[in-house]
């Protein structure tokens, strides 16, 4: 058994590989083989992850490396507390918006399509479980591509050709992004002859007042901010989740921001230092202005919107800014908040997308002012989405209100009152678009009853979004199972032991 | 496509050594400058050099969607397949030293790692030229 | 000064290269109309990236990092870059080839290649 557990790092990659080439082969016989094996294959991962977050919490971190070449010849896999946190939150994810996907697909893709699409949804999850575990930087950076091109690809499958358009616009700055990662690699590997994540942390402090590390430095948080769509640079992002098809949307705004967000930590944290970011080049100060501006330009551009999908898009804006502000503030208690958002994030957008979803499938209404009076025919896909946007607004006892009462307590410590009165004024700007939506869809007039005749969407997408309602309020509840594994995931991020 | 005598002739003269040399660069990859995905490319350029000579009908039954989907899974296969065989082998993942200790065969990593070389340059031949047989229409040209 | 300024070039001056085809690149990405030189721009944007690596890997007088007679103290280029650049090169392609293929699709859709023409349409409807 211990053998097994000792190679899952791999297998969690190679497995599915073989099962997306293995859909593609079934598809090819029967159509509807493909949905199967894609959720037998995320089913495994999402089990495997679960077996090797347990194994990292009592054993400690697992390093495994491929060829049985110990770096620097080789690429190593690493499992510690942060990364296989993240890993169990985005294939939990992904298995639910593969199980919301068995009826949903059907929203945008088109029957002769699906073998393709699972395909590819197969590769996306793929690259996003390398990019988590990879001990490389420069294996990150392929990792982060695969995920890309499978990103670019599901976005531009969408039913409206205007869908194309987005994916191409994503394409062309996610392109641009990626090129700033392999310059900043570049300069890394010049400054110090390794591309070990290890490695570099224990060989970059000797050269922290070199330009060429301030150049890697920048290069890469540029490259990063636009894949993670931080404010300035999120261009890309409104279109492409808006046109994108309903379960592409909830797979991107759930898993793929995540983990570049993770990516970026992990930049930031392992490969340079907490002290690179305070002493020797400090720029949290920057980050800290740029994530408020963006914590509440966000949440003002969401407030315009009419479409519900674009207004949770540049929601997700605003949210992104509460993970940056914890890299601002840089300290244990705001870092496990900002962690902690992650997961919160995850799980209440992924409800919002799915519900959003829901009412397109049922009833092809997209805009907010249209949905008046959905509660009376949508009555638990509604409540689904009133308690993710009580999360998202920041209500006690969900788990939105605890990771912003970590960051808010993190800012208090570090003496930044004005940013704390920031994240407070985000959050009630949240209220006002949230509230917004719940108000038209419970207490608006029930008029247009042609529009809303379809009953509750099918089980298969119920079950998914009542599952990730009930995580934002039971995570809330019992915030210390979440944070157990977070603390020491923070103390090895600030370097401790 | 206009009858090109030239063209055609040339290229009918080339390709075979075309083919011969991306053979020579795939098996070459365990030991010197080549391997599977120059190799898997210049095959690639064949078959592309063949289609613009003599368009889609001309390589009509050397070449198809289904067959160049096929290849490329395939080459996935051997290579994740020889993979997870190190790992039956209880080595790491690619440590071609499990299979060859336990096996007791010398330089048995050569011939592992040719086959890895040979499933890469198999699937990077069967997705470049599905990828130019997808931008080709019906008449063979490269559409405009 | 002027002097100075151009024996640093000069000395750099595969850097400088790399750096100029960049903003080559990067400004066909950002300037131009038509999506399908978009596309060359991001082209050219990455085999600046592959210059750069390629560059910096090679040592004044080095051979290629196969094994000679003289054994391990001969003076290698450094093979690793090219080995990452090699991957790149497979990213690369795979990008253009996605890019490409969405040309291809919004050309079918919309009749034109040209991004202002483009939004004029989409505003159309």
């Amino acid at each position: 058994m211990n053998a097994v557990i000792a190679q899952l790092p791999v297998l969690i990659l190679v497995v599915p590989i073989v099962g997306a080439l293995l859909i593609l082969l079934a598809g090819k016989v029967n159509r509807n083989f493909s949905y199967p094996v894609t959720l037998a294959t995320i089913s495994f991962q999402f089990a495997a992850s679960l077996i090797l977050l347990s194994a990292v919490m009592t054993g400690g971190t697992i390093h495994y490396y491929l060829g049985g070449w110990p770096p620097p010849m080789g690429i190593e896999l690493v499992l510690d507390a942060f990364n296989s946190f993240v890993l169990v939150v985005i294939l939990a994810m992904a298995l639910l918006t593969a199980v919301w996907a068995r009826q949903g697909a059907a929203l945008d893709i088109p029957p002769e399509k699906t073998v393709p699409f699972f395909v590819v949804f197969q590769l996306l999850v793929t690259g996003l479980c390398g990019m988590t575990i990879t001990g490389d930087i420069f294996n990150l950076y392929v990792f982060v591509e695969i995920t890309s091109i499978a990103a670019y690809v599901l976005v531009a499958s969408g039913r409206g050709a205007r869908s194309l358009i987005a994916g191409f616009n994503y394409l062309v700055l996610g392109s641009i992004a990626a090129g700033f990662i392999v310059l900043g690699i570049g300069y890394l590997y010049v400054a110090t002859g390794t591309l070990n994540m290890g490695e570099l942390a224990a060989m970059l402090p000797a050269s922290y007042g070199l330009a060429t590390v301030h150049a890697a430095f920048l290069f890469l948080m540029i490259g990063f901010s636009i894949k993670v769509a931080f404010f300035p640079l999120h261009l890309w992002l409104p279109d492409a989740y808006t046109e994108s098809p309903a379960v592409v949307t909830i797979l991107i705004a759930t898993a793929t921001s995540k983990v570049t967000a993770y990516a970026m930590i992990r930049v930031i944290f392992s490969v340079f230092t907490p002290q690179y970011i305070t002493e020797s080049f400090p720029v949290t100060e920057v980050i800290l202005i740029i994530a408020a501006i963006a914590i509440i330009a966000g949440a003002v551009l969401a407030i315009a919107q009419d479409n519900l999908k674009r207004m949770l898009a540049y929601s997700s804006i605003s949210q992104m800014g509460y993970i940056m502000f914890a890299i601002g503030i840089a300290n244990q208690i705001a870092l496990e908040g900002g962690l902690l958002h992650i997961m919160a994030h995850a799980v209440m957008k992924g409800c919002l997308f799915m519900v959003a979803g829901m009412i397109i499938y049922r009833t092809g209404i997209t805009g907010i002012h249209q949905m008046s009076g959905l509660s009376r025919t949508m009555p638990l896909t509604c409540a689904a989405f009133a308690l993710a946007g009580a999360s998202m607004i920041g209500i006690p006892p969900t788990i939105g209100f605890m990771s912003k009462y970590y960051l808010v307590l993190g800012a208090v410590e570090a003496g930044q009152y004005l940013a704390a009165a920031v994240l407070l004024i985000g959050s009630l700007l949240a209220a006002v678009y949230i509230w917004r939506v719940i108000e038209i869809m419970y207490f608006g007039d029930h008029h247009e009853g042609a529009l809303h005749s379809g009953p509750e969407a099918p089980l298969s997408m119920l079950v998914p979004v009542l599952i990730l309602a009930a995580s934002c309020l039971l995570l809330g509840l019992f915030v210390d199972i979440p944070l157990e594994i977070i603390g020491p995931a923070v103390t090895l991020l600030l370097g401790g032991s | 496509m206009r009858e090109n005598v030239v063209i055609r002739t040339v290229s009918r003269l080339s390709i075979p050594f075309i083919q011969l040399f991306s053979l020579y660069v795939i098996v070459h990859g365990a030991s010197g400058a080549g391997g599977g995905f120059q190799g898997g490319v210049v095959f690639a350029a064949s078959f592309i050099l063949m289609l613009i000579a003599f368009g889609l009908s001309g390589i009509r039954g050397r070449i198809s969607e289904k067959g160049t989907m096929v290849l490329a899974a395939t080459g996935v296969f051997i290579y994740a397949g020889i993979g997870l065989l190190c790992i039956l082998f209880s080595g790491n993942y690619l440590a071609y030293a499990a299979i060859e200790s336990a096996l007791g065969i010398p330089h048995l990593h050569g011939l592992l790692i040719d086959l890895v070389e040979a499933g890469i340059g198999i699937t990077v031949m069967a997705v470049m030229t599905s990828i130019i047989l997808d931008f080709a229409d019906k008449e063979g040209n490269i559409r405009d | 000064m002027i002097e100075d300024l151009f024996a640093l070039f000069l000395s750099r001056y595969n850097y400088w290269m790399a750096i100029i085809l960049m903003l080559i690149g990067l400004y066909a990405l950002i300037a131009k109309q038509n999506l399908v030189k978009k596309i060359i721009g991001l082209n050219i944007f990455q085999t600046a990236i592959f210059l750069f690596y390629i560059s910096f890997a090679d040592v004044t007088g080095g051979t290629a990092p196969i094994y000679l007679p003289e054994g391990p103290g001969a003076l290698y280029v450094n093979p690793l870059p090219h080995v990452l650049m090699l991957t790149a090169i497979v990213v690369g392609v795979s990008i253009t080839a996605v890019a490409l293929s969405l040309v291809v699709r919004i050309y079918q859709e919309y009749k034109v290649m040209d991004e202002d023409e483009l939004l004029e349409v989409m505003r159309r409807p």
